[in-house]
């Protein structure tokens, strides 16, 4: 991480650079155009910042930090400079920025381009609104210099100075072409930021800017790249991590007309082929061709039996566990507790099925020494590190174009970028640029799954009828020592993306604990949208819901009770339930609440379901979601990410499950993995509750709701508790019959 | 031996072996690259075209069988976006990564064609063929809505 791209180091430090407000840079171009050899991208005119441009014509160039999976950051971080640099939005051009940590890096993930855990936003929206303060300014200082007037008596309308005594204005054009660029940017304090009731921008819903190219087929992934003398590349992987090839017999891949080598990977077999036909018939044809090394992890491992071990391990409190988080003497207190209630909860694997199957183009220089990388990444820093290491060669020597992305999910954020490394491999053995696609098959034998996990859960309560003491330990195969690795070392083990959530945060129980079992099976993992939430989450809101059932107590009601201390949770719930009607009485049909506080971002949601109890079918028919996030920057994109949220959590509440056998992952494709559809959709009800608190996420905070809801929800409806997720019309039936 | 059809109203021609399925040689080929590759295994609808005006998987359509045959693509859905559909999917703000859209509007397409002011109820069973992962169905089906509601 915060490695520097030395070149433009270098020439930044050429222009005196200095460091404006909050660590982040601002360049100073002496005197003329943005040099575009140096920035990537189609900036134009003056540069005001490494952040902004403005040419006479008044174009302005706004720079995107993050990446673009349909969560609409793209939009969204320029727009927030654009608001303080109070900008007119149909002006603003966005360039993706290039991979440079120290100037573009995401104050969220210690300066590493990296777009996911929804929190773009969140990180950057001071620094982005500063920047634009400061560029602002800049252009109100030249005006007033221009105009002999001074600075205090100009104003700002959109891309326009106004000087309203003498009725003069000048355009950030005109104020482009003649700016002197100071050395150092003017300093902006918090305060002088606009006021929420200021803003022209932001909370006003603009059409995200790559939307038209959506519904016309021009918008560009990865994956639709061609370049000159681009051959294909598909890739049979090994299909358990740590294995490599033993035999290969490549007779018949070679056969195959179109295919130009086979080449043994170290991690699997490259095809590489005229056509992308070709090149898939090619993997095709090594499928029973290729042995594998027995090396790697998790060889024998089987997730049902796994599953069984994690869940006893997590209810054996002599099992040795680490302390995640304690608050008050939950050890102590648990043994004086008048009632006691235990439960255990269980999640599957889950497959991250971002649309678009992974794939990069590579094109590694004759000598070895460059590479050209055409792909949709979460980050930019990963996507570079990864193929310089693997060359040898310095991170300034990657160039990387980074595309829309056909989701992410947390599928292209992974550290070691297996699906650009892929076509870099293949690139520089035949020594030409090379599309590598994975076929949805690869895609899922080949997933890092969210993990599989157990929970074992105990509550107390005080003679009064007070829950006081709350117990969690969880059992879960570990992600943060791949993802993370400096961090799991610097925190002595603790894996923060599974334990996420563990947190009862907002409820009043005063003594807490919560310990983690690490646990290693070599399957492969990754955070996937929700993390270790939607796991933990699920276990800790449907718990809260039995811990109400068995005090007799409306589960509204208690935990409204227990959020006394916590305003703007206790106004989600209340609004949620009020949507819903909560009292009402429904025919076969029963409601189930889950809240969450979310980093920050407060959301509820209620699920209405019914059952059929001849095939244990569920359906959920209605979902009515309330979320507080602070700030609505783009309010209705708040909306939708909260619908896509809902029906992401319904698929991993539903159907979704990856299992293992001996290994290797037993799915394919959409036949046995099977994902919402329209028509197992419920009717959505989002409302947003706009309130003026710093934003935080929204791409993923309402996706941990469902779980628990629907089995709330089946609770009220049959009395049985559902309590390993996904809820299959099999384990349906079995829960009922007992 | 080459297959010759017409794709967006124009002629087009293909070398490729004939049991190459007829999105890659859309996507690659003829470079028209809106039409998308899910599943190859006729599951998610992200590679729908229309074949002599009704919609079909690509993925699963063998490029022997289109000899003669007028496709239509994303592309060629109209020239510059006016398409009714295109229009209320932008009017919605359907789309979030997109990559299922192109199948989505030419499914849509589909649709409308043949049932001009179908029922909510006629749309999720004609919808369900596509998969969207980012979970854009209600947008999806209010922009139908609201297409079928334009004269
Ligand atoms: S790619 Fe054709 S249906 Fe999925
Ligand atoms: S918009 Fe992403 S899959 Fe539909």
């Amino acid at each position: 991480m915060n490695k520097h791209n030395k070149n433009f180091e270098a020439s930044l430090s050429r222009r005196q650079v200095m460091v404006g407000a909050l660590g982040m840079t601002f360049a100073i171009a002496l005197g003329g155009r943005a040099d575009a050899a140096v920035l990537t991208g189609e900036r134009i005119g003056q540069t005001f910042s490494p952040w902004v441009s403005i040419a006479p014509d008044g174009t302005i160039t706004i720079m995107s930090a993050a990446t673009e999976m349909g969560q609409g950051s793209m939009t969204s971080l320029p727009l927030i400079i654009a608001e303080e640099l109070d900008a007119d939005w149909s002006k603003v051009r966005i360039v993706p920025a290039p991979p440079i940590d120290t100037i573009y890096g995401n104050p969220g993930f210690g300066g590493m381009m990296y777009t996911a855990g929804s929190n773009a936003v969140t990180s950057y929206y001071i620094p982005l609104r500063t920047m634009g303060a400061q560029v602002r300014r800049v252009l109100l200082d030249n005006a007033a210099r221009k105009l002999g007037v001074p600075v205090e008596e100009l104003v700002t309308e959109p891309s326009v100075v106004v000087h309203a005594k003498s009725g003069r204005k000048l355009s950030y054009g005109d104020i482009a072409a003649i700016a002197e660029i100071p050395a150092k940017a003017p300093e902006i304090k918090p305060d002088q930021l606009k006021k929420p009731s200021q803003f022209r921008l932001i909370g006003k819903d603009v059409m995200r800017v790559e939307l038209p190219t959506k519904v016309n087929g021009s918008a560009q992934y990865g994956i639709d790249i061609q370049v000159p003398g681009m051959l294909y590349g598909t890739v049979l992987r090994a299909p358990i991590e740590g294995s490599v090839p033993n035999k290969i017999d490549d007779a018949k891949a070679k056969a195959i007309d179109g295919v130009t080598s086979v080449v043994r990977l170290p991690h699997g077999v490259g095809v590489v082929a005229q056509t992308a036909w070709a090149a898939f018939a090619g993997r095709q044809a090594l499928l029973d061709a290729v042995t594998w090394t027995r090396t790697g992890t998790a060889w024998g491992f089987d997730s049902d039996k796994g599953h069984d071990a994690f869940a006893a391990s997590a209810k054996n409190l002599k099992e040795a566990a680490r302390d995640w988080s304690a608050q008050g003497n939950a050890r102590g207190e648990i043994q004086k507790a008048a009632n006691l209630v235990e439960a255990e909860y269980r999640c599957d694997y889950a497959y991250h099925a971002q649309m678009e199957p992974l794939n990069a183009v590579a094109s590694v220089s004759a000598a070895g020494d460059t590479v050209e990388i055409w792909a949709g990444t979460q980050s930019q820093t990963t996507a570079t590190e990864a193929p310089a290491k693997l060359l040898g060669i310095p991170r300034d020597r990657v160039k990387l174009h980074d595309l829309l992305m056909g989701g992410g999910f947390g599928r292209r954020g992974n550290r070691d970028v297996d699906f650009i490394v892929d076509a870099v491999m293949l690139s520089k053995e035949i020594g030409k640029p090379v599309k590598v696609m994975w076929t949805r098959e690869d895609d899922v034998h080949n997933g890092r799954f969210r993990p599989l996990s157990a929970h074992y859960l105990r509550a107390g309560f005080d003679p009064a009828g007070k829950l006081t003491t709350w117990h969690h330990r969880v059992a879960a195969d570990r992600i943060t020592p791949f993802m993370d690795p400096v961090r799991f070392q610097a925190g002595g083990g603790r894996d923060g993306m599974v334990m996420a959530g563990t947190d009862v945060r907002g409820y009043d129980i005063p003594h807490q604990l919560v310990e983690q079992l690490y646990r290693d099976t070599g399957v492969r993992t990754n955070p996937l949208r929700g993390i270790g939430v939607t796991a933990n989450k699920f276990a800790t809101e449907a718990f809260m819901d039995e811990l109400a059932y068995k005090r007799g107590v409306d589960p509204l009601a208690f935990r409204l009770e227990l959020l006394k201390g916590t305003p703007r949770a206790q106004k989600v719930v209340e609004r949620v339930a009020q949507m819903a009607e909560w009292g009402k009485k429904r025919e076969g049909r029963a409601l189930g609440l889950a809240y969450i506080d979310y980093s920050g971002s407060q959301v509820a949601g209620i699920a209405e379901v019914s059952l059929n109890r001849a095939t244990g079918q569920i359906k959920v028919h209605n979902f009515w979601c309330a979320i507080d996030c602070g700030v609505a920057i783009q309010p209705d994109n708040i909306v939708a990410q909260t619908e896509g949220s809902i029906v992401y959590g319904l698929g991993m509440t539903m159907s979704e499950r990856i299992s293992i056998k001996n290994g290797a992952v037993e799915q394919s494709n959409f036949y046995d993995y099977s994902l919402p559809r329209m028509n197992e959709v419920p009717e959505m009800h989002v409302e947003l509750i706009q309130t003026d608190n710093h934003p935080t996420g929204a791409g993923q905070m309402s996706t941990p709701l469902i779980a628990p809801a629907v089995s709330s929800a089946f609770a009220a409806l049959t009395g049985v508790r559902l309590r390993h997720t996904p809820f299959t019309p099999e384990r349906v039936l079995a829960a009922l019959k007992v | 031996m080459a297959t010759n059809f017409i794709v967006n109203g124009k002629p087009a021609k293909t070398d490729a072996p004939s049991a190459t399925p007829l999105l890659w040689v859309i996507r690659e080929d003829l470079k028209l690259t809106g039409t998308k590759f899910g599943c190859g295994t006729g599951l998610c609808g992200a590679c729908m075209v229309h074949i002599d005006g009704k919609r079909a998987f690509s993925c699963q359509t063998q490029v022997s069988e289109v000899a003669g045959k007028s496709i239509t693509t994303i592309e060629g859905l109209s020239p510059d976006s006016s398409h009714k559909l295109q229009k209320a999917w932008l009017a919605e703000s359907v789309p979030q990564c997109g990559y299922c859209q192109s199948g989505q509007i030419m499914s849509a397409a589909d649709l409308l064609k043949n049932n001009p002011k179908p029922t909510r109820e006629q749309i999720v069973q004609h919808m369900s063929t596509n998969i969207c992962r980012c979970g854009t169905y209600k947008r999806i089906v209010r922009a139908v809505e609201r297409a079928s509601k334009e004269a």
